[in-house]
């Protein structure tokens, strides 16, 4: 048995304990005792990861468990990691644990809360560590279906509204992204041979043109709804503003990576002819998305409103640089998901917590916050200062990456597109110092608000993993690039192999 | 006669419980529900041990390893809607009558048996119309109500329009062919129009029985008016059957003329998906929702049946078991609610999770099953059914199937939302239910959760499907 399977198994017991609990503590640390374990398997999992590659295993994906499910149609219950989704995986364990310490206070139906986000979590995880395409979507169902009771019962505002328009546009993606599979699945073996699902074994087959073009869009547009590509992002802000602060964090931070991972590791790597004939229009969405999502955080005085509008700029730009099918843009690409993914995470904290103490997420009502919760707002300062890509954390890797890898395509339109994108830095920065001067610096506005108490043991300990994770990966960037490069290696020879035949 | 083994048993057992049915006095109704569930419940495990096919009368009855399969699907649908029939039962009103639901529902299961054995067109009719016949008397069980009265008639009058069209269409079949069996009927068939039009009349007659659109409309007032036990025997058992032996006439008799049905099939796939969808998003009565849904659901079997493929027959067989476990979850819940409180609709659902949430959750279950979210059953019911669609070809019709999926999601959200969403003032309060409902919704739920991730139970009818491809 592999060790991925404990990222399985792990939940669903994580799940059957909580449902057994008696109280409400019982239940939360139940969920946090279970987490703890999925954060250290995940842990372990990266340094057993670099040891394999150290000791000069060279298998393009590591850690395979591979049993026949469905006979007759090859479906199989396939695992496998590359450097990409180890570096997910880790990512989804950091937010994950986090999320439970933000959610601490959570006190109606504390024990459905967790099940639902721990279900949502094993979603995400089998999503990453599926090799076999139907199991992925399966898992991928299983991570979006929990969204709509987490926003619909725990949410605030319009939730459900919010919570329905939610579901229904990511699983309108997902229904796309059905037709896209069993279609893949039907030409998995243009040259005769057992159909397959498999996706490392559709990877060696050339499918024929005429069906990748037909089912391109529908992959990437299906992996792009999750992925907040414009103009199927309006999910996003309503559901982010909605959800309860976990929900948000674990949505921005993880669940939307699933749309670029899945862009990245389906569409892309299964269909590279049309990804190259089509990607040009996809392309001028991301870039629209970049820009449109930081254009649109400066107009909003809501707190969650300016995070999910930036988080649709980030998410865009994820989406741009796998679009840019060159080594170091998708670099980038994954860094950036990794990044904007603690980053966001920790955004959502902060404004959960703030919104907690004081009541409203309007800017303009709270003031000089800096004096109030000196350990929030110096918090909230540095998720900032990551968010506009100074260097030092990580949000400047990974942007450096990709605006660099982006101009290494030297014609006019990825030109074009490429400064139009990069751009929306300086809009950014806008937004990120407009709120941290409003919020954070001035006078109190409201007597009320003097009296409010700084960050709880469990705020604190939530803050400080992302924070931790941030910077670690700003000071540090090289072992996760090492890592990540090593697993686009087939991705990119593919892509590389896929061009001359169009020329 | 090991042949027959389950016609036979299920005969024997109505015998036997017509016979203690005497024997009781009118006060004493009651004490059959026990000894019916029993002995339902062996004939279902009797059921499973292998049997030998055969043929008997000719060739009018054939039993094979697959009609033995759908039979026992049958009979775990059956035992079931007896196990959560018993809460209602005991109701005041129906105690002189208890009896009569067993022995009505059993004599309808005997004529699904034969019907779906039949190897000749009039042993198919005469097991369709035993199938029937009881239904409507069942539908108007409660017929101090008006509407179930009302449904009773209007299902007989439906039944015996759409019979008379099936025996017209099957007049021509033998004026064409000059025989009623299938083995003979079927080289015969050479799409002549006379043929063609005989082939259309038997589908319409069929698609009665199944509610496809256009031959939909009796359905909702039936399901509202019937008991909710009768409207989900209804749903689920006659349906299914009636699916069984459609696709298995289509696939030995009409297979020569696989090309033409196809098309006609593709257009009433999409007819009914999208009828069936529109009107559910629009109805409060929980019954008259769970129709529409039922109907929805019937247009996705189509989609396995389109294109004749053996992987089509399988997914029609697997989707129909994992459709009777959801649907009879689902109706279970409005059943049991029905009862104790009389209330039915949408909005009286509201803050059910916080008053009874044991109830609510199997709901959700069973409406994810519908809906297809993994990892119930459900999904990979569906998932296979756009498979075996999208192996012949037809991907738009897959692309508008799963366009219909979010909106029948967006339904079935709907009564999710009532139950854990909304709050309300006067939710329906907290009840206990007895421990035959109990039981009968853990058999739902169990085969939701497991069905999907046993894969031998696939493998099983696959292997024992045919089909073109």
């Amino acid at each position: 048995m592999s060790i991925l399977t404990l990222f399985i198994i792990i939940p669903t017991l994580t799940v059957i304990g909580i449902l057994f609990s008696k109280s409400h503590i019982q239940v939360k640390w139940v969920a946090v005792v279970g987490m703890s374990l999925q954060l250290l398997s995940a842990i372990a999992l990266i340094f057993l990861y670099l040891a394999e590659r150290r000791a000069g295993n060279l298998d393009e994906v590591l850690f395979v468990q591979n049993n026949v499910w469905y006979e007759t149609l090859n479906i199989r219950f396939y695992l496998g990691v590359d450097g990409v989704s180890v570096a997910m995986i880790g990512l989804t364990a950091l937010v994950v644990f986090a999320g439970i310490f933000a959610s601490w206070d959570i006190v109606d139906l504390p024990r459905e809360f967790f099940t639902s986000l721990i279900l949502l979590a094993t979603g995400v995880f089998g999503f990453f560590i599926s090799l076999d395409l139907f199991t992925m979507f399966l898992f991928y169902e299983l991570a979006v279906i929990p969204m709509y009771l987490l926003i619909g019962i725990w949410g605030s505002g319009p939730r459900h509204y919010s919570a329905m328009k939610l579901t229904l546009m990511l699983m309108g993606g997902s229904a796309f992204i059905l037709l896209g599979i069993i279609g893949i699945y039907f030409n998995s073996a243009p040259s005769g041979g057992q159909l397959t699902f498999d996706l490392l074994q559709i990877s060696k087959q050339t499918i024929p043109i005429n069906v990748q073009l037909f089912l391109f869009p529908f992959l990437f547009v299906g992996f792009g709804v999750l992925g907040a590509m414009f103009p199927f992002h309006t999910w996003s802000p309503d559901g982010h503003a909605s959800a309860p602060t976990a929900v948000s964090m674990l949505h921005a931070g993880v669940l939307m990576k699933l749309g670029g991972y899945g862009c990245y590791r389906v569409a892309v790597f299964l269909l590279p002819q049309a990804a190259h004939q089509l990607g040009w229009i996809f392309l001028i969405l991301a870039t629209i998305g970049v820009i449109y999502g930081a254009l649109g955080a400066i107009w909003q005085k809501d707190l969650k409103y300016i995070n999910a509008y930036s988080s649709v700029s980030h998410c865009a730009l994820v989406l741009f640089a796998i679009l840019m099918f060159n080594q170091t843009a998708m670099n980038g690409a994954i860094m950036q998901m990794i990044s904007h993914g603690i980053m966001t995470a920790l955004f959502f904290a902060l404004i959960g917590m703030i919104y907690g103490r004081t009541h409203t997420r309007f800017i303009n009502e709270m003031g000089g916050l800096m004096k109030v919760m000196p350990f929030l707002a110096v918090a909230y300062v540095i998720a900032g200062l990551a968010s506009l890509g100074l260097p030092g954390f990580s949000g400047f890797v990974a942007e450096m990456t990709i605006f660099v890898g982006a101009f290494q395509n030297a014609d006019t339109f990825h030109r074009v597109a490429t400064i139009i994108a990069a751009s929306s830095i300086v809009v950014t920065a806008v937004y990120v110092l407009r709120v941290v001067g409003v919020l954070l610096l001035g006078k109190i506005k409201n007597e009320h608000f003097e009296t409010l108490p700084d960050a709880k043991w469990y705020d604190k300990i939530s803050v400080v993993t992302l924070i931790f994770g941030i910077t670690f990966i700003g000071m540090a960037p090289l072992w996760l690039s090492d890592m990540i490069t090593g697993g686009l290696g087939p991705i990119i020879h593919k892509l590389l192999a896929a061009a001359p035949i169009l020329n | 006669m090991l042949i027959m083994r389950h016609e036979l048993l299920l005969i024997a057992i109505t015998v036997i419980l017509l016979i203690v049915e005497i024997f009781l006095p009118d006060t004493q109704k009651r004490k059959i529900i026990l000894p019916a569930i029993i002995l339902m419940a062996a004939v279902t495990i009797l059921g499973f041990f292998p049997g030998t096919p055969g043929i008997l009368f000719g060739g009018m009855y054939q039993s094979t390893q697959l009609t033995m399969m759908l039979k026992n699907i049958l009979n775990i649908g059956v035992l079931i809607i007896f196990i959560q029939s018993v809460d209602w039962l005991k109701q005041e009103q129906n105690k002189e009558k208890v009896s009569e639901f067993f022995l009505l529902m059993l004599s309808t299961l005997i004529g699904m048996n034969f019907m779906i054995s039949s190897g000749d067109f009039l042993m198919f009719y005469i097991g369709l119309e035993l199938a029937t016949i009881p239904v409507a008397a069942l539908a108007a069980y409660e017929r101090m109500k008006e509407k179930s009265a009302e449904a009773g008639v209007k299902l007989i009058f439906t039944s015996a329009l759409s019979s008379g069209i099936l025996l017209y269409g099957l007049s021509m079949i033998y004026g064409t062919t000059g025989t009623m069996y299938f083995a003979d009927v079927a080289p015969l068939i050479t799409g002549a129009p006379l043929q063609v039009l005989a082939f259309i009349f038997f589908f319409a007659g069929m698609a009665f029985k199944i509610s496809l659109v256009p031959f939909h409309l009796w359905t909702a007032d039936v399901y509202e008016g019937a008991p909710v036990n009768v409207a989900s025997y209804l749903s689920v058992i006659s349906k299914g059957a009636a699916v069984f032996i459609f696709t298995i006439i289509l696939y030995t008799v009409f297979y020569k003329i696989a090309v033409m049905w196809s098309e006609l099939l593709y257009g009433i796939t999409i007819l009914t998906i999208t009828v069936g969808n529109l009107f559910a998003m629009r109805q409060q009565n929980l019954k008259r929702f769970l129709a529409f849904s039922s109907i929805a659901q019937a247009g996705f079997i189509l989609l396995g049946m389109i294109g004749a493929s053996q992987l089509g027959m399988t997914t029609v067989i697997y989707f129909a078991l994992v459709y009777i476990f959801s649907n009879l979850g689902a109706f279970g819940v409005v059943g049991i609610i029905s009862n104790r409180t009389g209330k039915e609709n949408i909005d009286d659902y509201d803050g059910l999770y916080r008053t009874n949430p044991n109830l609510s959750l199997v709901m959700m279950l069973s409406l994810f099953s519908l809906a297809g979210i993994p990892p119930l059953a459900g999904f990979f019911g569906k998932f296979f059914l756009f498979t075996a669609a999208a192996k012949q070809g037809y991907y738009i019709l897959v692309l508008i199937a799963l366009i219909n999926t979010i909106i029948s999601l967006y339904y079935y959200l709907l009564v999710i939302k009532a139950m854990l969403l909304n709050n309300s003032d006067q939710p329906i309060a907290r009840f206990t239910s007895d421990g035959y409902t109990r039981i009968g919704l853990l058999m739902c739920v169990a085969g939701m959760v497991i069905i999907g991730f046993a894969s031998s139970i696939y493998e099983v009818v696959y292997n024992l499907s045919y089909g073109l491809y």
